[in-house]
């Protein structure tokens, strides 16, 4: 990549349509995410958030239109090449269950560098070794290493297991972060303490990040707050239709 | 991949035992069967060796076969004694050997004979009979024992025996006025040789000098110098032994003897004997061998049920693991490593399981049939069958892990329940 993009995102006329259903989910003019901003997206459930962070994540395919995640044409990816896209450059943490059960702590953080070179070789650019960083975000999260590493990933409190999904996502400092509805299984304290802790670390790695939840109220401390029913020119009907269904 | 894996089935002991104990099972019986089969076979085939003809009155020639060598079931008629002069005449006989069956001693059986039998015998490897102790007999009333039977009864040299009249175990009557004498003890062989009682044709003979149509007279009896005194010439023998000067010959002596005039002879070449009970016993071998196929596959559908029963709950873990960086290809990697893992667990589990049952096995085919099963290491054909049955459990892990590959492709990342 001779010059680096701006945007980490960028969504030019994109339309999805779910297979078998004649109205779109989503039909976005433009969007765009900047690199290193913090962007919140609110929206109701069944707005197409969760599409919406599919198709950034080159999970799905927009019908039409083009989506461009940190200077790379998605269009111009092919099946595995999407999956090591993805996991080269983005972190994603879900609202629960982020974790492996079988695998212990480290293991669960450790995954992303399994599967991508490109990761690794950032946590080894950073002068670390992988169980080095793999202690320094366990701190970072405070989740202390003793404690927690041999335990069972089933035996930590759902705030830590999120604490962990988001060391996962970081390791190895992708350029995004894609977070649906982290918090929506934490009570408001540890909501509180964990958005901290997830703005530290974002910060420290300079990535970007999207974050997607219904509660407005922690929109604040993000750089920028969108709510998906202005971005979105469908949701209107979509929407409605969608509730009477 | 490996440990992960590895992990998962771990995470998962209960299902994945259950699944390696179905295939070790069913490798287990398949092994065991087949190995029975061929221990049996050879068993039969080491019995004789050497023997060119055997001749008895005229039956069926498994049947001959059957009462004569492996002393299993008994004889409808014996071949008078005229007649075995007459086959000792033949300028093509080498030698033969005469026995005589019908008694028996607390289950074992007793086999008239003479000296010949002890010459002219011959087992596995063409190895004639070895004295453990003792000497051949020499007396009418000498006899000598098959290595089983002076383990399981525990007789020594010079044990007084008392026959029974007819086979079996219970209720016979005896001839108890004539007792034996143990002169020998016999090495083991691995043949019925280990379960019979070698006496002399004049022995046979004189415990049934009391006898008269087929029951014993009352009184005393005669007492055995007597008898040693007597012209205890045999009458008639139940079988006999014949061993050619040339093995060329076989077929025109075979001829000739089953077209004797002065009597219904039969004469059988014990190999081709063997290959009619072969042909007799393969359908129950086959029906053996489906049972035993039958199980495997029914071990390889429970593996694939545990798999795919295990996948729905798994949705969650394949979509962790797909946000995690792992391709659709990498999900199905893994549940094939699973199938392997839970496949090479079966087999080996499998073969101890083989050798845990042919090593007790083995004590109780000796005891009732006299067939003796050794511990071997896996043969061919058993590679060939491990192998058979390592493909096919791989070949079955791909199933689930197909649909794995699928429903990961179409749940992407969505965490769906």
């Amino acid at each position: 990549m001779a010059e680096v993009a701006q945007e980490i995102v960028r969504l030019d006329n994109v339309r999805f349509v779910w297979p078998g259903s004649s109205e779109p989910v989503l039909d976005i003019r433009e969007f765009t995410i900047n690199r290193g901003e913090s962007v919140f997206l609110k929206g109701p459930s069944g707005s197409g958030k969760t599409t919406l962070l599919s198709l950034i994540a080159a999970v799905l395919t927009p019908d039409s239109g083009s989506i461009e995640v940190d200077g790379v044409e998605l269009d111009t990816l092919r099946g595995g090449q999407r999956d090591q896209f993805r996991v080269d450059r983005i972190g994603l943490v879900f609202q629960q269950f982020n974790l492996l059960p079988f695998l212990s702590v480290r293991d669960n953080i450790r995954l992303p560098c399994k599967f991508s070179k490109h990761r690794r070789a950032r946590v080894r650019h950073g002068r670390n070794t992988l169980d080095d960083e793999v202690d320094r975000l366990l701190h970072a999260m405070h989740l202390p290493p003793i404690e927690v590493q041999d335990k069972p990933v089933t035996e930590l409190s759902v705030g830590q297991q999120q604490r962990v999904a988001v060391a996962r996502a970081l390791i190895g400092q992708p350029s995004l972060i894609i977070a649906d509805e982290p918090t929506s299984a934490l009570d408001s304290d540890t909501r509180q303490a964990f958005l901290e802790l997830l703005f530290a670390e974002i910060n420290a790695a300079g990535s970007a990040l999207l974050f997607v939840s219904h509660d407005a109220s922690l929109s604040g401390a993000f750089d920028r707050s969108l709510d998906l029913r202005e971005l979105n020119q469908v949701v209107s009907s979509a929407q409605s239709g969608r509730l009477l269904s | 991949m490996i440990s992960i894996a590895w992990k998962s089935v771990c995470n998962r002991w209960p299902t994945a035992l259950l699944a390696v104990l179905a295939i070790s099972m069913s490798v287990a019986l398949i092994l065991t069967v087949e190995k029975v089969r061929r221990d049996a076979r050879n068993s039969f085939t080491q019995t004789v060796s050497g023997t060119d003809l055997i001749v008895g009155a005229r039956s069926g020639a498994i049947q001959l076969l059957l009462y004569s060598v492996f002393r299993i079931g008994n004889a409808t008629n014996n071949i008078s004694w005229e007649s075995v002069e007459e086959i000792r005449k033949r300028p093509a006989v080498k030698w033969m050997i005469p026995i005589s069956l019908g008694d028996s001693h607390r289950g074992y059986r007793v086999v008239g004979t003479n000296q010949d039998y002890f010459t002219h015998y011959l087992y596995g490897d063409k190895q004639s009979l070895q004295l453990a102790s003792g000497e051949h007999f020499d007396d009418v009333f000498d006899a000598v024992i098959g290595s089983e039977v002076a383990a399981k009864l525990g007789y020594g040299v010079d044990e007084k025996i008392v026959v029974a009249h007819g086979t079996g175990e219970v209720g016979l009557v005896t001839h108890d006025r004539q007792p034996f004498r143990v002169s020998g003890i016999l090495r083991p062989t691995g043949t019925p040789v280990d379960r019979a009682i070698h006496v002399s044709l004049q022995g046979i003979e004189a415990m049934h000098v009391d006898w008269r149509n087929g029951a014993s007279v009352k009184g005393p009896g005669t007492d055995a110098e007597t008898i040693r005194n007597m012209e205890l010439q045999p009458k008639a023998v139940t079988a006999v032994l014949v061993g050619l000067n040339s093995r060329a010959a076989v077929f025109r002596e075979q001829r000739a003897l089953n077209t004797y005039r002065a009597e219904p002879l039969l004469a059988v070449l014990p190999g081709v004997a063997l290959q009619e009970l072969w042909g007799l016993v393969s359908v129950a071998e086959m029906a053996l061998l489906v049972v035993s196929i039958c199980v495997v596959v029914a071990g390889l559908v429970n593996l694939i049920s545990v798999l795919l029963a295990g996948l729905n709950e798994r949705r969650r873990e394949m979509a962790v693991l797909r946000s995690a960086g792992a391709r659709p290809s990498h999900v199905f990697l893994l549940l094939c490593i699973e199938s392997t893992v839970l496949t090479f667990a079966g087999l080996l589990a499998g073969l101890v399981l083989h050798y845990l049952l042919t090593g007790l096995g083995s004590i109780f085919m000796q005891d009732r049939f006299g067939i003796s099963i050794g511990l071997s290491l896996p043969d061919a054909t058993d590679l060939k069958i491990l192998l058979a049955i390592a493909v096919s459990g791989l070949l079955a892990g791909t199933l689930p892990a197909l649909q794995a590959y699928r429903k990961s492709l179409a749940d992407g990342l969505s965490q769906r329940l």
